[in-house]
């Protein structure tokens, strides 16, 4: 951050590389003047001599995540973030290729490689909306949270992923030492356990609205926390920050997830490797409730770390309307784009309906639709 | 989750079978001073002295090495002990009101270290008793034990209680004898009108038994009154009514006489004989500190000498207004009177003296005085009254212990220079003369290594110990204050000194004892050291950023030492030290005695406490970190390398310094009490009248209920800009291959509390693979030593980086310096790629060198919940076949076990309970030996010694010659340990070590990084997790190789590799 600052502060240069299949373009502009996303679209056109073909464009960030410009938002985000080089690749809108990514654990391991960018038609589909915004499809966005495991957990019990890595939000909940009642064939048996004790307003957890006060921690990444201190389970949830995967048992037990008892085996956190496996089920509309991917994000393309993590685990619709406020982005990007359905989240008949869509054009549609005026209205801010 | 899943279950019965030859663990000795002593007795017989403790501990020590130590069920303070003279028996009063019968008993011959160990003996609880009485309210019980006599004949014991009763107990069946309680009205019967008053006689103070006449016991009550008891004849012989209370009572050695000594500080002589039964007066009386109020003579003993007049010696009596606060024990005979001021509480003593019934004199040789914190022996037979050094229970915490190092085997050559440096210091001080307790057989071997001890204290001043043997003695010690300015310059005390101990001055205090809490500036404290056995280099480091460089000289010399200052911050603007000064080098040639001499000063700015330092005396290098950055000095050509800022630019914690900080933590303990006394007032004085105030008043008792809401902890990563994210954590010298895999050279590696690790290739002239010469430099400037950052790596996961290690081609970790190239240890292995192993708080991990990526990792904190405090990697040795051993990283962390792993593939091995997880000044002074061996400080004057070899044990080892016939018990395996510190031992792999020795047919240990073998050894781990370092090269090999680095870059985006 420092050193995007001290460019800021340089009033430099952005050095722009762009590769449209295998050619490289370098060019550079003004960082102070680097005029709308249309015309850097129609620049890249000339540059690349490429007028006639409907592109996409995605850029390298700070992180090395590969992001998409596609508003003025997230070109601004991507101006700011070059260092000063500033990589774009451009993509035809033809060449989408399967709607899901690569496997985010194989993506980090190769380092720094970029998959391909993606997005896809539907873009079109979102230049028909009303006010004539580009927003990006799910998956262009990073995945917060998901439930996951939903068929070989006890319908008590929820195991909530959150996605901390790249955000700039607090995971933002406290844990507290409490009483766990539990039902034995002896009887009924207070035994010592962890429990929520707060969520910070604005915070992951609180925006997922997967997890509640008062809801009882079982286990961390799979490792069960009966016996352990509340201190020791603190620091296997900060150790595991990244990638924390809790198991609750909900204080609020009426939003429990209805067990369909489908024969699909559904891909646990373990599943990373499952991509298209997942990917087809989804194109075929499976009727698992619970094996679709629907990463959805609270994308914060406009902090520009936003990072393509789409994990091709289970997870459930969750978005979150939040407003977060980049004070260094002066106004360029206090936009930020979420839109909300938390009452999703409370009304569980929607929960399913919304499981129930079974293939990505209808789930996108409703969501769409659901949410059109939140969208619409989030967005106007920019 | 599938890491779970994925990991193979350690279940390979032959590693199983390897790993129990391999690792053991027990807790062995406790060296040091027991912690809150409360009671001394001493067997003139068999020559033991026993020492209780508040925690219910009891120690045994005779001859150096013998120690014998038992530990009470429940932790209650011990009150008294009684030896049962010659039998190796004890009794011990507990607060509770409990009696224990101990017993000295031979262990069932064992295994110890792999070789056999008979007629070893070990203190036991064989019984308990308590008096009957009302159970409950013992604080005013009557039967409350006050004094406990044993007389002569070891077969029944006199129990004097609060209620002023005396019983008898018969100890071979250990019940009462009932018709001889000697109850008080039975004493106020006979005694005159006039001194009955109507007035109870008080609890009973002093039992003694008459030194000629068995069966005639002195009962001392506290008002005053003494008795003369027949105890068969149940007859009262005589009656000395005393006027004062009565604090003890000591017999004169014909029975002649006895002393009482009384609370208003005076003391009285009572004459025996005479057929008078009722003696109104005494036949002498004196304050000897009086004529002012003086406080009590707690314990008076009188010693008859053969040349003159008695010895007196007695605890207490000192003037309460002017010296009331004073710790003293006067010894007195004739003219000479000298008054041992101490500094802590003195809590019993006795004296060495004849015992033999035929012997006309007591002839007292030796004073054991027990204070609370260090134990003080009086040569009584040299003019002068010299205090004795003591071969064991030295008070390690004289001044408070800031850290710790061990040495292990130290050369024969430095650790005779070691010895006559100290003898040197002690010749002034101390005499000759034989240590008087000597009981007891050391069955221990001699040790085959001489093993050093350093530790760093408050004062400044750094104690060698002689850490080979079950017994912690004092080589030697030296002090770094000198190289400073003080408030207390040391240059002023001649002046003064003579002043302090003039003739006319009373008391004769005679200041005695080292224990000396009291630091005059703690800026002097040390915080780091570093010692190199073969090149007897010193390095110590200290509160206020300084950095000394020792070297051992046998001659004294008088020298300025160099003093060099490091600005740490270098250039980073906008921060200002609010802590200390740093202290004020004296520039002056200052005198300095043979042993270790200060030759430079390196001074960090700001001046911060130093938190790591590392030494390599081959390449004359020393670096030193602080909360600010860390440093590399050349001491050798005297000139600063290298300095680097660590600082988070958002990081104000850290340059507030200590002080600064003790504020803010008083402020906000003041704040929290006034918000827990207003929560207070308000919630008891609303009145409760109006239906209104009630809903007020439900409001106030909610907001009460989060006042005091559970503890909770806030669930969040770790980012940069956590205060104090700059503290360097370790730094580490290594040859090995930074910039490429083909050159090796000296690196410099530290770490930080933010997971960031920094790698600089030296340039050492005359060192290295030959760099120098081919980038051209040479002439003048080769002369100096040169460093470049060659990698930055930050952990992703950000923790506090603990250790760093570099391993060689065979996974072993590098010698020391000097090791190698003395053929003291064989070479490392340059020919195949090293790895550098980086600890942190949360995961162990291995990573190659020089392109450092990760190759195996365990992820502690994810796993377990607990993080690693300390770390070290050791040799275990196998019981089973003799030139079989493993390295193993030897892992403790803040819940107090110690955590084992293979090395490279960092594989669990085992796990121990080691320390209490709520003991953290214990888990924070842990070391570690080199061969599987450590140290963690019990109390702030003990050290408990432990092993986690199956091999390398030492522990106490001892027999004593008996007059009773020694049982063999069975089944006892474990010492016992005192403190109440031991804790289960659980998940450990200690298995039945009467097993056949097995052949080591796939030893682990050779195998190179890359082979099957190893690979099949690594834990799977393929969780979703994003454990990728953020890893910098800063290191450009040649312009080539630096294009097509660029070339790559480019293409792959990659933000992490940075070239400049």
């Amino acid at each position: 951050m420092s050193r995007m600052q001290l460019h800021k502060a340089m009033g430099g240069v952005v050095e722009v590389k762009s590769k449209f299949e295998a050619e490289y373009r370098r060019f550079a502009f003004k960082r102070n003047c680097p005029g709308g996303f249309q015309e850097f679209y129609s620049l890249l056109q000339t540059i690349h001599r490429i007028h006639d073909v409907d592109m996409l464009l995605g850029y390298a960030d700070d992180s090395g995540d590969l992001l998409p410009i596609n508003n003025e938002d997230n070109f601004h985000k991507a101006v700011m973030s070059a260092n000063p080089l500033l990589r774009i690749i451009i993509t035809k809108k033809e060449d989408e290729p399967a709607p899901f990514p690569d496997n985010p654990l194989q993506r980090r391991k190769k380092g720094l490689g970029l998959s391909v960018l993606r997005t896809n038609g539907s873009l079109s589909i979102h230049s028909k909306n009303k006010l004539g915004r580009m927003i990006s499809l799910p998956q262009n966005f990073r995945q917060i949270s998901s439930i996951i495991d939903v068929d070989i957990l006890p319908e008590t019990h929820r195991r909530v992923r959150l996605h901390k890595h790249g955000t700039h939000k607090p995971l933002g909940f406290y844990i507290r030492d409490g009483v766990s009642v539990r039902v034995t064939p002896q009887g009924v048996e207070k035994v010592p356990g962890v429990f929520i004790s707060r969520l910070v307003r604005g915070g992951l957890a609180e925006s997922t609205g997967l997890l509640g006060l008062n809801d009882e921690i079982l286990e961390v990444n799979g490792i069960d926390v009966t016996g352990k201190s509340l201190d020791q389970v603190t620091d296997m949830m900060v150790a595991n920050s990244h990638n924390l995967i809790v198991t609750v048992k909900p204080a609020n037990q009426r939003n429990n997830v209805i067990h369909r008892g489908s024969g699909t085996s559904v891909g646990s956190s373990i599943s990373f490797g499952l991509n298209g496996s997942t990917g087809s089920s989804l194109l075929h509309g499976s009727t698992s409730p619970t094996s679709q991917s629907n990463p959805i994000t609270a994308s914060s393309t406009a902090e520009g770390d936003s990072d393509e993590e789409d994990d091709d685990d289970d997870c459930d619709l969750i978005v979150e309307n939040e407003r977060l406020m980049f004070p260094e982005c002066d106004g360029v990007a206090n936009s930020n784009k979420v839109y909300s359905n938390s009452e999703i989240l409370q009304d569980g008949s929607v929960m399913r309906t919304l499981q129930q869509s079974v293939s990505m054009p209808e789930y996108i549609a409703s969501a769409l639709t659901d949410r059109a005026m939140v969208m619409s209205s989030t967005y106007g801010h920019s | 989750m599938m890491k779970f899943r994925f990991r193979r279950q350690g279940a390979d019965p032959q590693r199983e079978k390897i790993k129990q030859e391999l690792f053991a663990f027990n807790k062995t000795v406790e060296h040091g001073f027991p912690h809150q002593p409360s009671a001394l007795a001493f067997d003139p017989v068999l020559q033991l002295m026993a020492i209780g403790t508040r925690a219910g501990a009891i120690k045994v020590y005779g001859a150096p090495g013998v120690e014998f130590t038992g530990l009470h069920n429940d932790t209650t303070s011990v009150t008294q002990i009684h030896f049962l003279p010659g039998q190796g028996r004890l009794l011990s009063l507990l607060d509770d009101n409990t009696i224990h019968l101990w017993e000295l008993t031979a262990m069932t011959p064992r295994q110890v270290g792999g070789v056999k160990r008979e007629g070893v003996v070990i203190l036991q609880e064989v019984a308990s008793y308590s008096l009957p009485g009302r159970p409950g309210i013992e604080s005013c019980s009557t039967t409350r034990v006050t004094v406990l006599l044993l007389q002569r004949s070891c077969t029944v014991l006199c129990i004097g209680t609060e209620g002023g009763g005396v019983y008898f107990l018969d100890l071979a069946i250990l019940s009462l004898k009932d018709s001889q309680t000697l109850l008080q009205d039975q004493v106020t019967q006979s005694l005159p009108e006039d001194y009955r008053c109507g007035k109870s006689l008080g609890p009973v103070e002093s039992l003694q038994e008459h030194p000629r006449q068995a069966g005639k016991i002195l009962i001392g009550y506290s008002r005053g009154l003494v008795v003369l008891w027949d105890v068969s004849s149940r007859q009262i012989e005589q009656l000395f009514l005393g006027k004062q209370q009565l604090e003890s009572l000591v017999w004169e050695r014909s029975g002649n006489l006895f002393v009482s000594s009384h609370s208003d500080g005076g003391y009285s002589v009572w004459a025996v004989a005479g057929g008078n039964a009722n003696n109104q007066q005494p036949v002498s009386s004196a304050i000897p500190y009086g004529p002012f109020p003086c406080k009590a003579i707690n314990k008076i003993l009188w010693r008859t000498t053969e040349t003159g007049s008695p010895m007196l010696l007695y605890s207490g009596g000192m003037p309460r207004a002017s010296y009331g606060d004073r710790h003293c024990l006067t010894i007195q005979q004739d003219k000479e009177h000298v008054t041992l001021d101490f500094t802590s509480r003195v809590i019993d003593f006795f004296t060495v003296h004849n015992v033999e019934q035929e012997k006309e004199w007591d002839e007292p040789s030796a004073l054991l005085v027990l204070l609370e914190e260090e134990l003080v022996v009086i040569d009584l037979q040299t003019p002068g009254w010299p205090s004795l050094p003591t071969p064991y229970l030295a008070p390690l915490h004289s001044s408070a212990v800031t850290c710790s190092c061990h040495i292990s085997s130290v050369p024969p050559k430095l650790w005779e220079r070691l010895l006559n440096a100290g003898k040197a210091q002690q010749g002034r001080q101390h005499t000759s003369k034989k240590w008087p307790i000597c009981g007891g057989k050391n069955l221990a071997p001699p040790p085959t290594q001489q093993e050093l001890l350093l530790t760093g204290h408050e004062d400044g001043t750094v104690r060698f110990w002689d850490a080979s043997g079950v017994a912690l003695t004092p080589v030697y010690k030296i002090g770094t204050a000198n190289v400073f300015h003080t408030d207390c310059d040391p240059s002023d005390d001649p002046s003064n000194d003579p002043d302090m101990q003039q003739e006319e001055e009373w008391p004769p205090f005679k200041k005695v004892g080292c224990f000396d809490p009291y630091s005059d500036d703690p800026r002097l404290g040390i915080q780091k050291i570093s010692l190199c056995k073969y090149s007897n280099k010193l390095v110590v480091a200290g509160t206020a950023g300084q950095v000394i460089v020792l070297g051992l000289n046998d001659e004294s010399s008088d020298h300025t030492v160099d003093v060099s200052v490091v600005d740490l911050l270098q250039d980073r603007e906008g921060f200002t030290w609010k802590g200390h000064d740093r202290l004020d080098p004296r520039l002056k040639p200052a005198p300095f005695p043979p042993g270790f001499q200060p030759q430079v000063l390196v001074q960090c700015m700001p001046p911060a406490s130093v938190t790591a330092v590392a030494l390599h005396a081959e390449w004359n290098l020393i670096a030193f970190g602080t909360s600010h950055g860390f440093g590399l000095f050349d001491y050798h050509r005297r000139n600063a390398v290298l300095a680097r800022c660590t600082l988070h630019p958002n990081d104000s914690l850290a340059m507030e310094g200590p002080l600064s900080r003790v504020k803010s933590l008083k402020k906000s303990l003041r704040q929290s009490f006034r918000r827990i006394r207003k929560s207070r007032v308000s919630g008891k004085k609303r009145p409760i009248t109006t239906p209104t105030s009630k809903v007020q008043e439900a409001n106030a008792a909610l907001a009460e209920q989060e006042d005091v809401a559970p503890i909770q902890r806030r669930i969040e990563p770790r980012s940069a800009d956590d205060s104090l994210s700059g503290v360097v954590r370790c730094l580490c010298f290594a040859d090995t291959f930074l910039r490429d895999g083909t050159h090796h050279g000296p690196t410099l590696w530290a770490g930080t509390n933010s997971g960031s690790v920094y790698a600089y290739a030296l340039e050492v002239p005359g060192v290295g693979s030959g760099r120098g010469p081919e980038r051209g430099v040479g002439g003048e400037s080769s002369a100096c030593v040169e460093a470049v950052l060659g990698k930055e790596i930050q952990l992703m996961h950000r923790a506090p980086v603990v250790s760093i290690c570099v391993l060689d081609g065979r996974a072993k970790p590098l010698p020391d310096p000097y090791e190698a190239s003395q053929d003291l240890a064989s070479a490392p292995d340059m020919s195949s790629a090293h790895s550098v192993l980086i600890a942190s708080e949360e995961q162990l991990k291995v990573f190659s060198l020089p392109k450092v990526s990760a190759k195996t990792k365990f992820k502690l904190t994810a796993h377990e919940g607990c993080r690693v405090r300390k770390v070290a990697l050791a040799v275990f040795s196998s019981t089973a076949q003799e030139d079989y051993s493993e390295h193993t990283l030897v892992c403790l962390t803040n819940m107090g076990d110690m955590h084992l792993f293979n090395i490279p593939g960092l594989r669990p091995q085992v796990r121990y309970d080691c320390i209490r997880k709520e003991d953290i000044s214990g888990i924070a002074s842990c070391v570690f030996t080199r061969n599987g061996q450590g140290f963690y400080l019990v109390s702030p004057s003990e050290y408990e010694r432990f092993s986690l070899s199956a091999k390398v044990l030492t522990q106490a080892l001892c027999c004593v010659g008996v007059d009773r016939l020694m049982a063999c018990s069975h089944g006892m395996t474990l010492l016992p340990h005192a403190n109440g510190t031991h804790k289960n031992q659980m998940g450990q792999a200690e298995g039945p070590t009467e097993t056949s020795p097995s052949s080591l047919s796939s030893p682990i240990l050779d195998t190179p990084l890359d082979s099957p073998l190893s690979c099949a050894d690594l834990t799977l781990d393929s969780t979703g997790e994003l454990t990728v370092e953020d890893v910098r090269d800063f290191l450009t090999v040649d312009e080539e190789e630096n294009n097509l680095k660029n070339i790559q870059e480019e293409d792959e985006h990659s933000a992490g590799i940075l070239i400049n």
